[in-house]
């Protein structure tokens, strides 16, 4: 996207939607205060349709406790997998059990950062949750390890990337919620 | 393994946006059609197994929803979710009851209302069904992202360009005007294809399947039953199965779904068909198309072509009735819709009403062989079932 696109761009695919919730939520509370029901017709069909009048909100909990070490190696800016000690497997996103073997006896292994896109894409329909980012795009590169790694790409012009192009992971913070995670960076050569 | 299985009945509900009805209510449509097509009653069916995804829609046990509505208390049931591959999984499991012996009769019906949720929010839940925290949580992806990455992948090492991803929405159009019960009547052109706007690069709007509601559903009969009720049993001659890795990082290659192929392989095995000159055997397919490229993987998966030959079908409109072998003529899931959980039951009513020559005139395949194969992948190439169903009653 040019910047003078990105300068009339009005409002995000958040404020869009927040914006259409909102007023689709006034006219709900309108229509049930005069007639005593959520109750509204379909905007095409005119079909009757109940409002939910209860929320869900999701926000799981997910243990990293055996995995903390992979979360500590981003903030010294190290990537790592694992390795099972017994038969060589390399594990990537890492895991402390060896299904092959039945066993967890693994050890930790700083990854080199370089590889090879494999594959990307640009997400221009973002989920709920995603909303209030640019266009992204998502790779998936194949480190030197042999090992794959999915991650946001530094490059949203798809003519700027191709396949087998090399690229390089860099551990940086996601803003705007503030966590570290990683992305690939493509090396122009 | 087992007795033989046939199809005696089905049903389909109009799919499309359906805010006239609530999932108890869609089941029923096409229960009741199901039930009066194989001329059965609820006393007579001694299982039944409800398809359904949920999450966008209200009810978090439909099995007992449906068969409260359905009058099928007190019979046994259980809810499959094998994502987009639900319905064949539900199909695969009422064929196991009956060649086990445990029941005679069962239903089948796969039921989705998607449109109970916001777009935003089915694109949310859809997006978060790869591998959680390593795929969605991080990086967002979407369910056309997914595929997108498969579509790169092979545009790179194939040469296969957006205008032939376009072929496949074009065909799948075609057929869906044809369709009464597809949610678009309506057919397009390459050049709308390649106007539509992007949802995950290279993947436009016209590549995609829509959000649908719908339901499907089939009566499943022992042979004993099914040569007492009907003259034209459709028997379900083999189905083969397989799953993958969650996460599409921990795949060799994104060229190819590796459970289709698999899923495939078994079926032709079980059903001792010779895979040289595979498409020999069939006389129409119905296979996953959720988005056009996976349309063009499913021809390579299934054997139809070798690698990389896909294109080479659909630029020649091999793939209409006429060519070598015709491929969703329902309109697939891209014109038909895809009410996830409903999408393989209707493959298997598409194909029985294509084996008994049922279908509208000019979306009927001539039926020679009197074979016909369904693909349904569910997932991101995560699960797959291949269908195999026939005329002719398999030989045990
Ligand atoms: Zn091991």
């Amino acid at each position: 996207m040019s910047a003078q696109q990105k300068v009339e761009k009005k409002k995000t695919q958040k404020e869009q939607t927040e914006e259409v919730t909102k007023q689709f939520n006034e006219f709900v509370e309108s229509i049930k205060k005069s007639t005593g029901l959520p109750i509204v017709p379909d905007m095409k069909s005119g079909a009757a349709q109940w409002i939910d009048q209860r929320e869900l909100t999701l926000k799981y909990v997910i243990s990293v406790d055996k995995i903390r070490k992979f979360f500590d190696g981003l903030i010294d800016g190290k990537l790592y997998a694992t390795k099972c000690k017994q038969c060589g497997t390399l594990y990537f996103p890492p895991q402390v059990d060896c299904p092959k073997c039945r066993k967890s006896d693994m050890e930790w292994i700083e990854l080199s950062n370089e590889g090879e896109l494999l594959t990307y894409t640009i997400i221009n329909v973002k989920p709920n949750s995603f909303s209030h980012y640019d266009d992204y795009t998502v790779g998936i590169a194949r480190l030197k390890e042999g090992i794959n790694i999915t991650a946001w790409v530094r490059e949203t012009d798809p003519k700027k990337l191709r396949v087998g192009m090399k690229v390089k992971v860099i551990v940086t913070k996601r803003e705007p919620e503030g966590y570290l995670t990683y992305e690939l960076e493509p090396l122009t050569s | 393994m087992g007795r033989n299985v046939a199809i005696i009945g089905v049903g389909h509900s109009k799919f499309g946006i359906r805010t006239d009805v609530n999932v108890a209510e869609l089941a029923w449509e096409s229960t009741k059609q199901a039930m009066e097509n194989a001329g059965v009653d609820q006393k007579d069916i001694d299982y039944y197994v409800t398809s359904n995804v949920g999450a966008w829609s209200s009810e978090p046990l439909p099995a007992v929803v449906v068969g409260e509505y359905s009058d099928l208390v007190p019979k046994g049931t259980v809810r499959v979710e094998a994502a987009c591959a639900s319905g064949s999984a539900a199909l695969k499991l009422g064929h196991d009851m009956i060649a086990s012996g445990e029941a005679n009769i069962a239903l089948v019906v796969g039921v989705e209302k998607m449109n109970e949720s916001p777009t935003p929010t089915v694109v949310e839940f859809i997006g978060r069904a790869g591998n959680y925290f390593w795929e969605f949580e991080n990086f967002g992806l979407t369910f056309p992202g997914y595929y997108a990455l498969y579509a790169t992948a092979y545009m790179s090492k194939y040469g296969a360009t957006e205008e032939d991803l376009c072929q496949v929405a074009v065909k799948n159009h075609y057929y869906g005007a044809r369709n009464p019960k597809a949610q678009f009547q309506k057919e397009i052109t390459v050049e709308e294809c390649m106007r539509s706007r992007y949802i995950a690069w290279p993947l436009k709007l016209l590549d995609c399947s829509p959000i649908t509601d719908g339901s499907a559903a089939i009566i499943l009969a022992s042979e004993e039953i099914a040569k007492k009720v009907t003259d034209t049993p459709v028997w379900i001659k083999a189905i083969g199965y397989a799953n993958d890795t969650a996460n599409l990082s921990r795949r060799d290659n994104f060229l190819s779904l590796r459970a289709a192929v698999e899923a495939a392989k078994m079926a032709y095995k079980k059903a001792g068909i010779d895979e040289t000159d595979l498409v020999k055997n069939f006389d129409v397919a119905e296979v996953h198309d959720c988005f056009t490229i996976a349309e063009l993987l499913a021809y390579e998966d299934l054997g139809f072509v070798k690698k990389g030959e896909a294109v080479k079908l659909i630029r020649e409109k091999q793939t209409y009735i006429g060519g070598i072998i015709p491929v969703n003529l329902s309109g697939g899931l891209k014109a038909k819709g895809h009410p996830i959980a409903a999408t393989g039951v209707s493959m298997a009513v598409e194909l029985t009403k294509q084996l008994r020559q049922e279908v509208e005139r000019e979306r009927q395949a001539p039926i020679k062989k009197g074979m016909a194969i369904a693909h349904n992948v569910g997932g991101t190439g995560h699960y797959a079932y291949v269908t195999i169903f026939s005329l002719d009653k398999p030989r045990r």
